[in-house]
């Protein structure tokens, strides 16, 4: 970690520190990882200089943030509501700056086929896929459409929820006769599942950042499951996943792994910071999997770890985001 | 889903939103909190010499008087305080005692399902614990026997059979007074010492406490008591009544572990039982918790769809539901969290891996409003839940073959279709 040159952030016209609400929590199953996000971010924060607050995105948040406002809000919230965009959108009807991506992006974002959908359209490299709601299979018939997946897709397949994170609920499938538990399964994470050929490489995240001058990409982290698959248990147990930031991959592929993930960003609108997941595969192309606007920051999250692999302090670049939030609006 | 999946939808628990059927926290707020708080500020102010001091490994010689006080309500009327040892909550106790008698490799007998955190104790002894079955009427002795006899077969040592015999948790069942005979004449036969685990058994709704195991035999029997229930589980406060000769090696357990219990909160139950109405107040619990679970029953009978079934306690804390067939409670959890609603899934209370098809639903803490409300979710969630089995249930994969020829699932890059089915940017070569 590199040490700070900067003096710690403060609002333009104010001498005060700046005061920074970081949301964390939610009600949904993601609320312990962004608990520890949350809690990561404002110990950072407090480091860099600022005075920063956990909050949970809760019935007190909007008449505490009315009774004392913040100069910039950080959203720490993982899953719904803190990614899908609809917190984003109240911010906004608040009035209320805060850092990352604007709600459309999210709700584009969060819709992981329909983000697919995007990236596809602008020549970005990803694995086939299928998503589709129970009804699909209960008015078709669940065995016909699961056999076509199969003819289409191939086997291994990846199983996971069409929105969400932290990879609950995925599940890497390698027998036909594995899928309909795998779709039990996933359909109790939400309405609609989705199932992608299973792609075999190196698994890399791909962080982003904007600080003010266009969108840079950080190194590559490369992730390696000890099970293989990079599921919940692999990611957040410590030791069960080993990582190597900048990931080892050839210096060429590095270049095409970054310009894909600033594209991703790009296209799919986002701002400030964004983590798009890869599969690097032998063969030296990149494939998009999916991209989070609001990235783990936890210890074991990839995304401190590119900021650190850059040569960042993770305190201060949160902290020149909220400032040149807090500087400018919306 | 692994345990630490389940720990993630948990934390979700916290929120108001939920109403949580999953924890088994006493309602303390029916205590008399001032009473209380000002009985341990005088404990301080005025005895702080003796409360905030080191004390006794074995526990303070007035608490123990006070707990065979306690126990002779279940009938145990010969216990002598040199043989109670105060422990850090029952569950110190509990583990006190596996490590005085628990090598690496011995078997545990254990009701099925168990309480969870006997397991954990369990397993850190690397103990392996045989499953017993029980009914409505709480242990089988017949299955109890064929355990033995099995064990024996097997060359296996069996060191203790752990049971809750009142309100069980997770069962919520209670062992007959037939049982208790036949259990305890099981132990004789079978040279079988038995950790009777009673935290709950003053806390029942229908009738007077049933004796203790360990009132018909005084040998064989080894009782954990707890005030978590009773009086309150911040307190810590937990015993093991026990023959003198085991007495002395979990003095010395107990010793190496935790040096005493902490003074303060003995003094503060033994000052509660010398001057509050404590068994007043174990009767309005037993009423708080009589109401919430009448609301628990009402609302499972008029709401739990076709197959659900779950056994009707009659005092402590627990319903224990089973499924309709085919459901998982652990793969059902996330649509539950999703829905507002918490339980404890069943496979937490086996030491095998079974027991995917039942759930532990609380109604201690929750308001009879909110129970009812948890219920109302939890049905809807199950309904969903068959209807996604009435789905992928008895799939015959493998069978359809009407792909056109030449879209075959080899990866050919970016030509192949597939395109998410609900966008209007579907896409490739079809």
């Amino acid at each position: 970690m590199t040490e700070s040159a900067a003096a710690p952030a403060r609002t333009p016209e104010a001498e005060h520190p700046l005061r920074a609400v970081v949301l964390a929590g939610g009600l949904t199953f993601e609320r312990e990882v962004s608990l520890s996000s949350g809690t990561q971010v404002v110990e950072e924060l407090t480091r860099a200089g600022l005075d920063a607050e956990l909050r949970d995105a809760d019935a007190e948040l909007l008449p505490g943030l009315a009774a004392s406002p913040a100069d910039a809000v950080f959203i720490a919230l993982h899953g719904a509501t803190g990614e899908d965009g609809a917190l984003r959108a109240v911010l906004d009807l608040a009035g209320v700056p805060y850092v990352g991506s604007p709600a459309a992006a999210c709700r584009l974002a969060w819709d992981k086929p329909a983000a697919k959908s995007v990236v596809r359209s602008a020549g970005i490299t990803t694995p086939d896929w299928v998503a589709l709601p129970h009804s699909t299979f209960r008015e078709l018939g669940a065995g016909t459409v699961l056999d076509l997946m199969v003819a289409r897709l191939g086997l291994p397949l990846m199983v996971k929820p069409a929105s969400g994170g932290s990879a609950l609920g995925v599940q890497k499938i390698s027998r036909v006769e594995d899928l309909p538990a795998a779709m039990v399964s996933c359909f109790a994470y939400g309405d609609t599942v989705m199932v992608e050929r299973y792609v075999e490489g190196v698994e890399v995240a791909l962080a982003v950042i904007d600080l003010g001058d266009g969108p840079q990409a950080l190194p590559a982290v490369e992730i390696a499951p000890e099970s293989g698959v990079f599921d919940y248990t692999a990611r957040y147990t410590p030791g069960l996943t080993e990582y190597h930031a900048p990931a080892r991959i050839a210096d060429d592929v590095a270049a095409r792994a970054a310009a894909l993930a600033v594209r991703v960003h790009e296209v799919l609108g986002l701002a400030d910071l964004s983590r798009t997941d890869a599969m690097v595969t032998p063969d030296g192309e990149v494939h998009f999997l999916e991209v989070n606007v609001s990235p783990g920051l936890t210890e074991t999250s990839m995304f401190p770890m590119a900021v650190e692999a850059a040569g960042h302090d993770l305190g201060d670049v949160i902290a020149q985001l909220l400032a040149a939030r807090a500087g400018r609006a919306r | 889903m692994k345990s630490s999946e389940i720990r993630a939808l948990f934390s979700v628990v916290s929120r108001p939103e939920v109403v949580s059927l999953a924890g088994g926290m006493p309602a303390v707020t029916a205590l008399p909190l001032d009473a209380v708080g000002s009985m341990i500020g005088d404990l301080v102010s005025g005895m702080g010499a003796q409360t905030l001091q080191y004390g006794s490994g074995q526990g303070d010689p007035r608490l123990r008087e006070r707990i065979c006080d306690v126990m002779a309500l279940e009938g145990i009327t010969d216990a002598s305080p040199s043989e109670v040892v105060v422990t850090v909550g029952s569950q110190q106790g509990l583990d006190l005692v596996t490590r005085v008698f628990v090598d690496p490799g011995d078997v545990i007998l254990a009701e099925a399902p168990s309480y969870v955190g006997a397991l954990g104790v369990f397993q850190s002894a690397q103990a392996r614990v045989r499953h017993v079955a029980m009914d409505d009427d709480g242990l089988i002795p017949e299955a109890l026997e064929e355990a033995l006899i099995e064990c024996r077969a097997n060359g296996d040592r069996v060191k203790f059979l752990y049971t809750v015999p009142n309100f069980h948790n997770p069962a919520g069942v209670t062992l007959t007074e037939p049982r208790r005979q036949a259990i305890v004449a099981l132990a004789e036969k079978y040279d079988l010492l038995v950790i009777e685990d009673n935290p709950y058994g003053l806390l029942g709704f229908e009738h007077e406490p049933l004796r203790a195991l360990r009132a018909r035999n005084s040998e064989r029997v080894i009782y954990l008591g707890s005030f978590s229930k009773t009086f309150s589980p911040g307190l810590r406060v937990g015993w093991v009544l026990a023959p003198l000769a085991v007495r002395e090696k979990l003095v010395l357990a107990t010793e190496a572990q935790v040096l005493c219990p902490p003074s303060l909160t003995q003094y503060a139950v033994a000052r509660y039982l010398d001057t509050q109405p404590w068994r007043e107040q174990i009767k309005l619990f037993t009423e708080l918790y009589r109401e919430r679970r009448d609301a628990c029953l009402e609302s499972l009978s008029a709401l739990m769809p076709e197959g659900t079934t779950w056994t009707r306690p009659d005092g402590g804390f627990y319903v224990w539901l089973k499924l309709p067939s085919g459901l998982d409670a652990k793969l059902m959890q996330p649509r539950a969290v999703n829905a507002l609603v918490a339980y404890v899934p069943g496979i937490g209370f086996y030491a095998d891996g079974s027991g995917q098809e039942y759930m532990r639903l609380s109604y201690c803490y929750p308001e009879p409003d909110q129970i009812r409300e948890g219920v109302r979710r939890l049905a809807r969630v199950i309904e969903a839940e068959l209807d996604l089995h009435s789905t992928f249930d008895a799939v015959d994969t493998g069978t359809f073959r009407a792909v056109r020829p030449g879209a075959d699932g080899g990866f050919t890059g970016s030509g192949t279709i597939v395109g998410p089915a609900n966008s209007n940017a579907y896409e490739g070569g079809r």
